[in-house]
């Protein structure tokens, strides 16, 4: 047993160790080096390699029912990860390696070190870390139910802020700000009060949720007035982005809002009607050239038009688009219709990329001069105006698609998603809701690219690259397929945290792999689910919760 | 009278007759069984029916009109529902909207109806629910509306099917094995809910199944296939003692008085 244990452990504390070979040689972690999170000590770096090891504790340790045995092995694994570690260091420093990986630097091996060096300090030091991370996952494992997620919770929380200092910093009251932050990150006194605050708001948060039921029958305030003053708040934060927030700020909001716009569309022909398309950014294209090409006076005929009126024609052109790709794979399923799908937003980035209809769209050079909205002589200019056009489409996409998920298009999309074949036998016409789910996906799409087009002034078929389709599915996938809010959630963390985060930007698809299948993992339903399968959950809660007492009773008895 | 009628019906499948030359009349308000051995084909009989397969030659004709090769969703929307082998529920959804999924063809509205939740909208939906809502009640599944189907019961699931089929308003109902995997209690059940389905609604009935107990037990009619032909017709009686179909079910010694004379029945054996 005790064997086979240990023999666990270390396999365990070598996988995590070889993960930290690789996130250092990669250069993800001499790059965070420089970010500071709290204080002057700890960097996003150490943050990344103490979560790695506790990460390897809790792992081993989740197999054992209690602490006794949860926290030896993990802070086992926990070494085991801690000398991987402290062997790279001891290769990047008397080897050199760097002819053939660049990153290992004698640099790299202070920042595993934990800023010992390769030397019996730093050895010294690492293991200590290990076993304090060991210690720690094993204990927070072993604490009652909310509360080991409380505390990472609040942790993470706190971390986060510290690692938006430079967003967030200027927006807060300059009291706050120069309480809170210090130099870089967070103030060791900041850091303390927010994981304080945090601890207390994510345990109100679980109360209340494991409340939920009594808490809404008895609430004082019915859910009929609760909800829209709820939202009516929500709004008016929303709206008053442009307000508080500078230029930098407002623009990465818009880009937010463009996939916002993307993955509610995408939202309707995927989590919806479950067609998986993969060239949703032809859509997005053809919006934005339509809009280009309409208001350009550099191509085609030289005609421009008004914004306005460039807009709609976009849309329509977007619908049109929706129904061509529609039309011929209206028989293909699943892995058919995602290579078909593929193919045709590749078709499109490269007819905008030819010679052929360079006269017209540009060719590589794309095109620019492209009108801005004006509404009488309020020219909308800058991106913190240009948001509140971005607002409404996205309300205006979310408000459709709440309509058509409860009407009876929506019911036979998901009709279609869930059986193909049972839907016809109960009266649907397969062809036009599939083409229906396209061409009202699409639209949200031409919308965007619109929007995107006349905000930067400018295309070029460099912008329409298969990462922007990968993007708006992964998206989906994190926030939740068929989930109107998943989608906020997940146009938020996978386009505007890479945006707030500069150093991100290189590992972005390393970030978004490890995401992704964590994701799978833990997760499946997406981080807001859709609310049957929700609904699923709390019933196997439900259920567990009956059987738990029956049980107990049957064993006394 | 005659409410589906196939003639001549063939289908092949490359080199295998699925389906050769079959005749079938069911009448109205008629529980009819289709039995036989297994790749008989049965299943093939329905998806011909249905709309799923297009049979190579023959006709179907439903309430005298013809509906040879029509596409599924307009033969659903004609009256024909049907269930299936292995369940084949809308998972993922709720019990209520697997129910509203089948109404789909009765509820009438545009999609800018939907958009603007006009009161025309509000009264199909109304409507809709209740009717679904009743239709649950009557398989007795009420108070199961917002379940999500996979996780009823087996037993449930079979109900719920039902349901779904019936949400269609059908004047056929096709039953593939409605009973299968059930315990006897349940299959009792069953079979009490499909002689409601056609004394209380008036649905004809088209069942495969291969309980015997079953089939003997509430079929008017029973039709049997064998390797893709019709070998018998007629009462449960009648089947049970003819020599072609204790051949196909037990085999030649059997037929030849060897053995028992009439198909034995579950229990009887």
């Amino acid at each position: 047993m005790i064997v086979r244990a240990a023999r666990r452990a270390i396999f365990i504390g070598l996988v995590a160790g070889i993960a930290g070979w690789h996130l250092s040689l990669v250069g993800l972690i001499p790059a965070f080096a420089q970010r500071r999170l709290v204080g002057d000590t700890l960097t996003f770096s150490y943050a990344l390699l103490i979560a790695l090891l506790a990460l390897a504790a809790f792992a081993t340790g989740r197999r054992y029912p209690g602490a006794a045995q949860r926290i030896p092995w993990g802070v086992l694994s926990a070494l085991v990860s801690s000398l991987m570690l402290f062997l790279l260091a001891l290769l990047v420093t008397h080897l050199n390696l760097r002819q053939i990986l660049l990153n290992a630097t004698p640099e790299l091996a202070r920042v595993l070190t934990f800023g010992g060096g390769a030397s019996g300090a730093g050895l010294v030091r690492l293991l200590l870390i290990g076993l304090l991370a060991g210690l720690f996952a094993g204990g927070l494992s072993a604490l009652p139910r909310p509360w080991g997620r409380v505390i990472v919770s609040a942790a993470l929380m706190t971390l986060l802020l510290g690692l938006l200092r430079d967003v967030l910093g200027p927006l807060l009251p300059r009291v706050v700000t120069s309480f809170l932050y210090g130099t870089a990150g967070l103030s060791l006194a900041g850091a303390v009060v927010t994981f304080l605050l945090a601890t207390v708001l994510f345990t109100l948060r679980w109360s209340l949720r494991a409340n939920a039921v009594t808490a809404r029958a008895t609430a004082a305030v019915p859910a009929t007035v609760r909800q829209p003053v709820i939202q009516a708040l929500l709004l008016l934060i929303l709206a008053s982005v442009p307000l508080w927030a500078g230029l930098f700020l407002s623009n990465v909001a818009d880009f937010v809002g463009f996939y916002i716009l993307m993955g509610l569309g995408l939202n309707l022909v995927l989590g919806f009607a479950g067609l998986l398309d993969l060239g949703y950014v032809a859509f997005f294209a053809v919006g934005a050239y339509t809009m280009a090409v309409l208001t350009s006076p550099e191509v085609g005929q030289r005609f421009t038009l008004d914004f306005w009126v460039a807009l709609p024609i976009a849309v329509v052109t977007t619908v049109l688009a929706g129904l061509l790709v529609g039309l011929p794979v209206l028989r293909m399923r699943g892995d058919y219709l995602a290579i078909a799908t593929l193919g045709f937003g590749e078709i499109v980035r490269l007819l905008v990329l030819s010679d052929w209809l360079k006269p017209y769209l540009g060719g590589a050079q794309g095109v620019t001069r492209i009108a801005r909205p004006s509404i009488a002589s309020w020219r909308i200019d800058s991106p913190q105006e240009f948001y509140l056009l971005v607002l409404i489409s996205c309300l205006f996409a979310w408000f459709l698609s709440v309509r058509l998920r409860d009407s009876r298009l929506g019911r036979s999309w998901f009709a279609i998603r869930e059986d193909e074949h049972v839907a016809q036998a109960m009266g649907i016409n397969r062809v036009t809701a599939k083409l229906s789910a396209f061409a009202i996906g699409a639209s949200f799409g031409g919308l965007s690219g619109a929007l995107f087009a006349s905000l930067v002034g400018s295309v070029v078929p460099a912008s329409f690259s298969l990462l922007v389709s990968i993007n708006v599915v992964a998206l989906l996938v994190l926030g939740g397929m068929g989930s109107l809010p998943g989608v906020v959630v997940g146009a938020l963390a996978l386009v505007g945290l890479p945006e707030l985060l500069r150093e991100f930007q290189e590992y972005r698809l390393l970030v978004y792999g490890i995401v992704l299948i964590a994701m799978m993992l833990f997760r499946p339903a997406g981080l807001l689910p859709e609310r049957i399968h929700r609904r699923e959950l709390e019933e196997a809660v439900e259920e567990a919760r009956e059987i738990a007492p029956a049980e107990i009773a049957t064993g006394r008895g | 009278m005659v409410l589906l009628e196939t003639s001549h019906l063939t289908k092949r499948f490359g080199g295998l007759v699925a389906l050769r030359d079959v005749d079938l009349v069911v009448q109205e308000r008629a529980i009819h069984s289709v039995i036989g051995p297994n790749g008989a084909g049965k299943t093939t009989l329905f998806n011909c029916i249905t709309g799923f397969l297009v049979p190579d030659a023959g006709d179907i004709r439903f309430s005298g009109t013809s509906i040879t090769g029509l596409r599924p969703d307009l033969v659903a929307r004609l009256g024909i529902a049907r269930t299936y082998q292995n369940i084949r529920l809308f998972r993922h959804l709720s019990v209520l909207d697997n129910v509203l999924i089948g109404l789909h063809p009765h509820i009438n509205y545009s999609l800018l109806d939907a958009i603007l939740r006009t009161p025309r909208y509000r009264r199909a939906e109304r409507a809709a629910e209740r009717e679904a809502r009743e239709l649950l009640a009557f398989v007795g599944l009420a108070g199961k509306e917002f379940f999500t189907a996979a996780n009823l019961p087996y037993g449930d699931q079979r109900r719920l099917e039902i349901a779904r089929a019936l949400a269609l308003r059908p004047k056929l109902l096709l039953l593939d094995e409605p009973t299968a995997g059930m315990n006897p209690h349940e299959t009792e059940e069953m079979i009490r809910l499909i002689r409601r389905l056609r004394d209380e609604r008036g649905i004809t009935i088209l069942l495969i199944e291969h309980d015997m107990k079953v089939v003997m037990n509430i079929s008017d009619v029973v039709t049997v296939l064998d390797f893709g032909e019709k070998i018998a017709e007629g009462t449960p009686e009648e089947v049970r003692r003819d020599p072609r179909v204790i051949e196909a079910y037990l085999g030649r010694g059997a037929a030849s008085g060897l053995g028992p004379s009439t198909l034995p029945l579950p229990g009887e054996a």
